[in-house]
């Protein structure tokens, strides 16, 4: 059985004329560096090259080019998407190439987004899940009507199965041979899509993702590797405090070094330019600059923590009230108070930020892993007076991001735009940031207080909760405020908390959201990261005061959240739950709901002495239909994986206003030998997908804070976790 | 001038001889499999083969190197370096990618001078290389899993 779906009409697939060598394509024509393509939308004419939504090409040589509109930042975007379009399409998975979309918000927006073109908050598959599969299907119904008219026979016959149609009188073609009658036809407007029964790519563990060969061999290209005739390197010196400005500026030392191009000013310090990295870096290093920090932030986090426990000993703005949880806390038989701090934390992504930019026609072409195209557009073309149609990128990979490369004011690209425009506009300009500055330069995941109240009636249920908030917002900082801050609440400050799934009569939630100049953003898994901490940590120790089992206290809070259910019973059955564990051993579970995605973690810890190590970590994750089961599991360990780097050793600290931390040897993160053993299990489903890049990594921290609170009574409260 | 050899061919080069062999390597040998990650031996994106053994390419000098023989993952051809690459796309080992040119050059140099690593020898061996997408459970069982296919 087929599902008839209708084609949204402004996201009609139009046909185009064949460029040599290329068959059917459903859009356009991509291909190199050098070319752009017109983002007007034009008639619907079979003339016409260009057209939106350009999704898929099938070439004469049998590809099948899958355009895809998310950055690959590890998350495997150029595999789940291509997957929705070869599964429609009945494609051979070998046939099947990857393509990275140019920038163009009118074709390539991300659906949830509105005009927006970019990558974030685990929508990719969500947004794409009937976009793409539409995509398939079109080509595939064109592919269907070609081979009917060439064989005489009527559509409904034809088969089409691993990249071939064929007939019952025998008759049978490849994609490739059909591919030019096919562009020829009228694209249709409506299309089948599949019974999810029939799916044979969906769901499929042993499809390989796209990206591996490459990366395996060394040949995938990031932004780092970019090499340009003329290109010059550029290495920053930043102030070093927020706020600081340039004084005065020594270049003689850094002119010195053999090599060195350029020495520039730019709004956010002095940029040294040299043909190589190495070259531009040594210049920048030898400059001596003087600051001046008479504006500058100057406060420690310790300072900064204290006076967010003043802030939380008033009342904030409300996010929840239900019921009334002060008159309840009054008259509860037991009432637990708690206090949780989180520090700013650096993404610490794998490759350094960095940024190439070009001059190009009427305008420029930025050639970056690009997280966030729209706003790149419009931080590159207001520092150098352009539209933002004029600014077109380029898609490479991208080393990681974690939510980074995604900067709500395009800090990093904007200054690469800077100092090209600096540098006299003709000059490729490769920014490179060395990890000390990856590390110092802000916008970290900022750091939180939550003091929580909580009180249990005298059957040892709990009726009240109280969670007062206190962090800067996210929202405010990216200018995001009017869509996501409500009555004064900022939704990604709150989020996991204000939402809670236990049900708990009596529930007030209120925030203070103060402001900092230490620049802040998303986070992988943004406001989880800090509210499943307090929350999940509450629970349990809830359930510790009641007497009960940490799982059936929960199961029977979570009533009428049959998802929160499935994954914490599943992983609780996997784990062996309840199962005698020997001396200085224990578990702790957690549940938390993330972008409509269903996290269950069970941690197991070794305790030796004030050390101790996670040895196993079992997760049962519900995220709707797993596109790719095995891409789903990676999401999961690795996402635990990032969590448990925040809940072990990563904190960034600020004294007198100045990061203490640079580099690796001192911003900790997780290493192999502190990896646990880790088992993933994914509840079956028949539910529209959901995101799986964030849900993991908010849910570990307090599954092992759990844990040691099992094996040594002792409750943690801030990360990372340290025993006393 | 100072002359090293790379996947077998030689490159005579006019560089201050401090310049680390990193970038050496990408910039002036073309070679980009090799990452930067921190430059100060942290992270191990920059892991490579100097005269058979691995180095942290970002802190060694170019004059370390000076008539000496370079392996990197782009010349990878020893029969532990195949098994473990094979290992790692059965796997489906790499998320972001960035990390995986030095995983991979540190777990051939541990399996070709340990056949069959203890998950104590390879937590031992390779936990000088940050994986941010902390893939590192599928790197142990690749690590195993290309022992068990060289045995
Ligand atoms: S770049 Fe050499 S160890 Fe990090
Ligand atoms: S795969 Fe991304 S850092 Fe290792």
């Amino acid at each position: 059985m087929r599902n008839r779906i209708e084609n949204l009409s402004r996201r009609r697939f139009l046909q185009q004329g064949l460029a040599a060598g290329a068959g059917l394509t459903l859009g356009v024509q991509l291909s190199g560096v050098s070319r752009r393509l017109d983002a007007a939308p034009s008639k619907p004419d079979a003339a016409a090259p260009l057209e939106p939504n350009a999704f898929v090409r099938i070439g004469t040589d049998d590809s099948v080019t899958v355009i895809v509109k998310h950055l690959e930042m590890g998350q495997g975007t150029y595999t789940g998407l291509p997957t929705l379009v070869a599964e429609e399409l009945d494609a051979r998975w070998d046939q099947v190439r990857v393509e990275g979309a140019p920038a163009d918000a009118a074709r390539y927006n991300n659906l949830f987004w509105g005009p927006t073109q970019g990558t974030g908050g685990s929508t990719s598959i969500a947004n794409s899940w009937e976009q793409m599969r539409k995509a398939g299907a079109t080509a595939r119904q064109m592919l269907v009507e070609a081979a009917a008219k060439r064989w005489q026979v009527d559509a409904g016959e034809i088969q089409v199965r691993d990249g071939q149609l064929s007939h019952a009188k025998g008759q049978r073609a490849s994609f490739g041979e059909l591919a030019e009658a096919a562009a020829g036809l009228v694209v249709p407007e409506d299309v089948f899509l599949k019974d999810p029964a029939e799916f044979r790519l969906i769901g499929n563990a042993r499809l390989r993702r796209k990206d591996a060969a490459e990366k395996i061999d060394g040949s995938a290209r990031y932004t780092q590797d970019v090499s340009l005739p003329g290109l010059l390197t550029a290495v920053v010196a930043h102030p070093p405090r927020f706020g600081a400005r340039l004084k005065s500026l020594d270049p003689e030392p850094a002119v010195a070094i053999r090599g060195v191009e350029k020495i520039l000013r730019i709004p956010t310090g002095v940029a040294v330019l040299a043909a190589d990295f190495w070259t531009a870096k040594r210049g920048r290093d030898r400059l001596s600059i003087e600051w001046d920090e008479s504006d500058a932030f100057t406060l420690g986090s310790e300072e900064i923590l204290q006076q967010y426990r003043e802030l939380a000993a008033t009342p904030g703005a409300v996010a929840t009230a239900r019921g009334d949880a002060e008159a309840a806390l009054a008259s509860a038989d037991k009432v637990i108070e708690s206090e949780f701090a989180l520090p700013f934390l650096a993404h610490a992504s794998m490759e350094p930020l960095n940024c190439v930019i070009l001059p190009e026609g009427d305008g420029v072409r930025v050639i970056n892993g690009e997280q966030s195209q729209t706003r790149t557009q419009a931080g590159v073309a207001s520092v150098l007076g352009l539209k933002p149609e004029q600014v077109r990128i380029d898609m490479l990979y991208a080393g990681s991001s974690f939510g980074r490369r995604g900067n709500p004011q395009a800090d990093f690209t904007s200054e690469a735009a800077e100092i090209f425009k600096a540098a006299g506009r003709k000059t490729p300009i490769k920014l490179q940031w060395t990890r000390e500055d990856d590390t110092r330069a802000g916008w970290y995941r900022p750091l939180f207080l939550h003091r929580v109240r909580a009180g249990l009636d005298a059957a040892g249920k709990p009726v009240a909760w109280h969670q007062r908030i206190v962090g800067q917002s996210i929202a405010a900082a990216a200018g995001m405020t009017s869509r996501l801050v409500v009555d004064g609440v900022d939704r990604l400050s709150v989020e996991g908390a204000s939402d809670l799934a236990y049900g708990i009569p009596n529930l007030y939630v209120d925030l203070h959201s103060p402001t900092l100049p230490v620049p802040i953003q998303w986070w992988r898994s943004v406001g989880h990261t800090h509210t499943a901490f307090a929350v999940e940590s509450v629970i349990d120790e809830l359930a510790t005061a009641a007497g009960r089992d940490p799982v059936d206290f929960r199961m029977a809070l979570l009533e009428g959240h049959p998802r929160h259910q499935g994954v914490l019973k599943l992983a609780a059955e996997k784990a062996g739950w309840g199962g005698a564990l020997p001396e200085g051993r224990g578990r702790g579970v957690a549940v938390h709901e993330s972008f409509n995605s269903y996290v269950a973690q069970v941690a197991e810890v070794t305790v030796r002495g004030r050390s101790f190590s996670v040895d196993r970590v079992v997760i049962a994750v519900d995220c709707g239909m797993a596109i790719n089961p095995d891409v789903v599991k990676a999401q999961m360990e690795g996402g635990m994986g990032y969590g448990l780097a925040a809940a072990l050793v990563s904190r960034l600290t600020l004294k007198e206003g100045r990061v203490e931390q640079s580099n690796f040897h001192d911003y900790k993160v997780l290493r192999m030998d502190q990896m646990p053993r880790v088992e993933v299990y994914i509840l079956p489903s028949a539910e529209a997908p959901t995101g799986v890049g964030e849900p993991a990594t908010p849910v570990i921290a307090p599954a092992v804070a759990n844990a040691l609170a099992a094996a040594t009574g002792q409750r943690l409260r801030r990360l990372p976790l340290r025993l006393a | 001038m100072v002359k090293i050899t790379v996947n077998g061919r030689e490159h005579q080069l006019d560089l201050d001889p401090d310049t680390p062999l990193l970038w050496v390597i990408r910039e002036h040998v073309g070679l980009t499999g090799t990452k930067y990650g921190c430059g100060i031996s942290e992270c191990g994106v920059c892991t490579l083969f100097l005269n058979g053994a691995p180095v942290r390419s970002c802190s060694t000098p170019l004059s370390a190197a000076a008539n000496g023989t370079v392996l990197t993952i782009e010349g990878l051809d020893t029969p532990e370096g195949r098994a473990i690459q094979a290992a790692w796309a059965d796997l489906d080992v790499v998320q972001c990618g960035f990390c995986q040119s030095g995983q991979i050059m540190s777990a051939t140099a541990l399996l070709t001078q340990n056949p069959s690593p203890t998950d104590a020898e390879i937590d031992a061996a390779m936990s000088g290389n940050i994986c941010r997408c902390a893939t590192y459970a599928r790197i142990r069982s690749a690590i195993k899993q290309a022992a068990a296919a060289l045995a």
